[in-house]
């Protein structure tokens, strides 16, 4: 055997089962998480090395019940266990399960024995099962099913040098065939087989059952199958059943042997206990909600220190840069272009640490499964599910990651609906433009001395945005049709202390995956952006140019007001400019003119894009802070009547443009390949833009 | 032999009972392989708010949530 090449490795189990723990045990830092071709959903790999010093490269698979996954994410397992050329397909697979819970965490490593791939089997809790009063005869196991089995607890880090030294030892397949495939399938295996060039009977039956599901089949031989399953009335659903009852029937008899009880089993009081409080009938969902508040009080009010060290850094190396090379065009290109572009979208990593964090600590501690219980029935009513709750919360930080949460919802329409209207709940990049247009239309007033109506109306805006979502969900849920029936069947794990190595690794994940998604749009857009706002003058731009120097030349004007009356007049003739005066006929009736198209073409990138285009149109200069800005709008008239630009109406109908218009293309792109298509990203902004125009125009055309 | 007439459904809370059978319906897979399978002991232990989801106790062993409308696929034993 070569000790240079790597061992694939992949983990397999329940959820809940304790394998990220497992993985992160065996991988301490060496992860990184990737995608699958295809899907988004996370790739978590990671290496570590065993005796002889051979690398081991692992896998860690979705969590999921069964070989026959319900949704997106755990369909990547059969994509890679059921394909021996996909790159990823292991050379040894351990299947890790929660000994408290034996029987059911049993059944999937049945169906990966049945694989014919080497396999591992690793009992993870041993250390509390035993305290538990339970024996575990592990010989009997390994006898009867035939691997190496591992007595581990990922928690406490013990057992993980034995399963090291288990990995490092060559391993056969064995033949042990837990379950006979069906008489009446056997004839159209052979065809499976021809298409797939395995020769194994159970992957050849699993194929047959998910063959719709399978990326690795070309579309001819899915559909030749789907006939061929017609043609014989293959029922699917029945012979999985009969699958099940027939495996869980000699997983039993196994136990039966190997499972000893030496004190009655004991219930777990602290769970009860903490259930009875947390998911009590009428306290449950307030207290959700006080929770949810706490969350928003510390993503708003701590994040801000970071945020403010990060704005700074940001302009204190951009300027640097500036000053360090040479003037011109490629200059501004790395300052406004692309460093601009970094920063808009490193100034976002705070929030999304923050929120993370707390949903890491929520899903670890088990009570994220019951929020979701208690929230079921609530959000059923607006067509979603219990498990569309984890999504919408964290779209307040951003969309992208919220989007890609979605996919542990197993119906697909409640998923689809909770993906269209994730959007429309109020994301950290709008705060900005919130801030920025409250201050120039609210005043400054409070109610009762402690309620203050700027407050109030940002407030006001984040719910404008819920609502907006709720409706549409709503109104989804009786448009869109569906055979399949929509089902919530959840485990609610014990509750235990969170894993802060785990909690770690999600928010490192998570950031990771908000800085390579949104990031790569964010950043091309931005220099896209840059280009569209910097070149395109004509002669127009030259004379303004010319007067201006004539009005500096003669002392006018200092050379400050100089160069931003300069850069305004430059943003007017640009390409950017010529757009936003195109589409100014159009936005008129909301109020809006050509210089706030432009800032609503550069919206595109990131929202909060906004504020600085809005500081470069009316020359309020690059670092000018937003009391500087706030008082310049106030200042702003509007040229054909004289009035102020940013009256109440005005600034009502941009705000509430900026709740509810799609302008994201790092959100477009996700939505793409989470639906697999341009339909629904396409609806979503022609929706969303649609009700944001509308809404817009009724709002200005009243308060005008 | 008596024939299931009751599904976890029609359980009263704190109630426990043997699954019989379940009907054959894409979620009953979904129930087995989470370990709802017949013979196996199930207790009714709580709802949420509104009355749905519920939760019961399978085998005395983990906590599973399942919707009203899902409970009706679990048939249970007569004592």
């Amino acid at each position: 055997m070569s000790n240079s090449a790597p061992l694939k490795m992949a983990l397999v189990g329940n959820p809940n089962s304790g394998k990220s723990s497992l993985f992160n045990a065996l991988t301490g830092l060496n992860q990184k998480v990737g995608n699958f071709p295809g899907v988004t959903v996370d790739k978590k790999t990671g290496s570590f090395s065993i005796e002889g010093g051979r690398k081991v490269e692992l896998l860690d698979l979705p969590g999921t019940y069964s070989l026959y996954p319900k949704s997106e994410d755990e369909r990547v397992v059969i994509n890679v266990l059921l394909d021996p050329a996909n790159k990823d397909y292991p050379d040894l697979i351990v299947v890790v399960v929660d000994a408290s819970n034996l029987k059911r965490n049993l059944l999937i490593f049945t169906e990966v024995l049945d694989l014919g791939i080497p396999t591992v089997l690793a009992l993870n809790m041993m250390d509390e099962v035993e305290k538990d009063g339970v024996e575990l005869d592990i010989n009997h196991l390994k006898q009867e099913f035939g691997v190496e089995v591992v007595p581990v607890s990922a928690r406490e880090g013990t057992g993980i040098d034995e399963l090291k030294t288990i990995i490092a030892k060559s391993h056969s397949v064995v033949k042990v065939n837990t379950y006979s495939i069906p008489e009446e399938t056997k004839p159209m295996l052979g065809k499976v087989k021809e298409f797939t060039g395995d020769e194994k009977d159970y992957v050849a039956l699993q194929v047959l059952h998910q063959s719709e599901h399978l990326g690795f089949l070309t579309e001819d031989q899915k559909q030749e199958l789907s006939r061929l399953k017609k043609e014989i009335d293959f029922d699917s659903n029945l012979i999985q059943v009969a699958e099940t009852l027939d495996r869980y029937q000699s997983i039993s008899q196994v136990l039966l042997h190997a499972f000893k009880r030496t004190k009655p089993k004991t219930t777990n009081e602290f769970t009860s206990k903490l259930d009875q409080i947390l998911t009590h009938k009428i306290w449950g969902l307030p207290i959700f909600f006080a929770i949810l508040f706490v969350i928003f009080q510390g993503i708003f009010s701590w994040a801000t220190y970071p945020m403010d060290w990060i704005d700074w850094g940001v302009t204190e190396f951009s300027g640097m840069v500036k000053n360090l090379l040479p003037a011109g065009w490629f200059n501004d290109l790395l300052t406004d272009g692309v460093i601009a572009g970094i920063g808009g979208v490193v100034i976002f990593i705070p929030q999304i640490a923050i929120l993370f964090a707390f949903i890491a600590i929520m899903e670890e501690t088990g009570y994220m499964a019951r929020v979701s219980y208690i929230s079921d029935r609530l959000s059923r009513v607006f067509g979603l599910n219990g498990k569309s709750i984890v999504p919408l919360v964290s779209s307040v930080a951003c969309a992208v990651p919220a989007i890609m949460s979605a996919r542990n919802i197993d119906n697909w329409k409640d998923r689809l609906i909770t993906i269209f209207v994730s959007p429309f709940i109020s994301c950290s990049a709008r705060i900005p433009v919130y801030t920025l247009l409250i201050a120039v239309a609210i005043p400054e007033k409070y109610y009762f001395g402690v309620l203050n109506l700027q407050g109030m109306v940002m407030f006001g805006l984040y719910f404008l945005g819920l609502l907006a979502a709720l409706f549409t969900a709503l109104a989804l849920k009786f448009i869109l049709k569906t055979s399949e029936r929509s089902y919530f069947v959840m485990e609610l794990p014990v509750y235990r202390m969170p894993r802060w190595g785990n909690v770690f690794q999600t928010i490192l994940s998570k950031v990771k995956t908000f800085v390579f998604e949104a990031g790569k749009v964010i950043m091309i857009i931005s220099v896209l952006l840059w280009f569209l706002a910097s070149f395109g003058q004509g002669s127009s731009y030259e004379s303004k140019k010319e007067e201006l120097q004539t009005a500096f030349d003669s002392g006018y004007m200092n050379h400050e007001e100089y160069s931003m009356m300069l850069s305004s007049a430059k943003l007017e003739d640009s390409y950017a400019g010529k757009f936003g005066k195109l589409i100014e006929p159009a936005i008129k009736p909301l109020g809006f003119d050509w210089r706030i198209g432009i800032a609503l073409v550069t919206s595109f990138a990131a929202r909060e894009v906004f504020v600085g285009t809005m500081a470069t149109i009316y020359s309020v200069g690059d670092d000018a802070d937003e009391a500087t800005l706030k008082e310049r709008l106030k200042g702003v008239k509007n040229r054909t009547t004289g009035e102020p630009m940013f009256t109440l109406a005005v600034s009502l109908s941009l705000v509430v443009f900026y709740v509810f218009a799609m302008q994201c293309m790092s959100t477009l792109a996700v939505v793409r390949r989470e639906t697999k298509g341009w339909k629904w990203p396409i609806l979503q902004t022609v929706y969303m833009t649609g009700l944001a125009y509308i809404s817009s125009l009724l709002i200005y055309q009243f308060f005008k | 032999m008596t024939r299931a007439t009751k599904t976890l459904a029609d359980l009263k809370l704190g109630e426990s009972a043997t699954i019989d059978h379940l009907t054959n319906e894409p979620v009953s897979l979904k129930l087995m392989e989470m370990g709802c399978i017949p013979g196996v002991e199930i207790q009714y232990t709580g709802s949420a708010p509104f009355g749905d989801p519920i939760k019961i106790m399978v085998d005395n062993e983990y906590i599973l949530s399942l919707r009203k409308a899902e409970a009706k696929n679990i048939w249970l034993k007569e004592d």
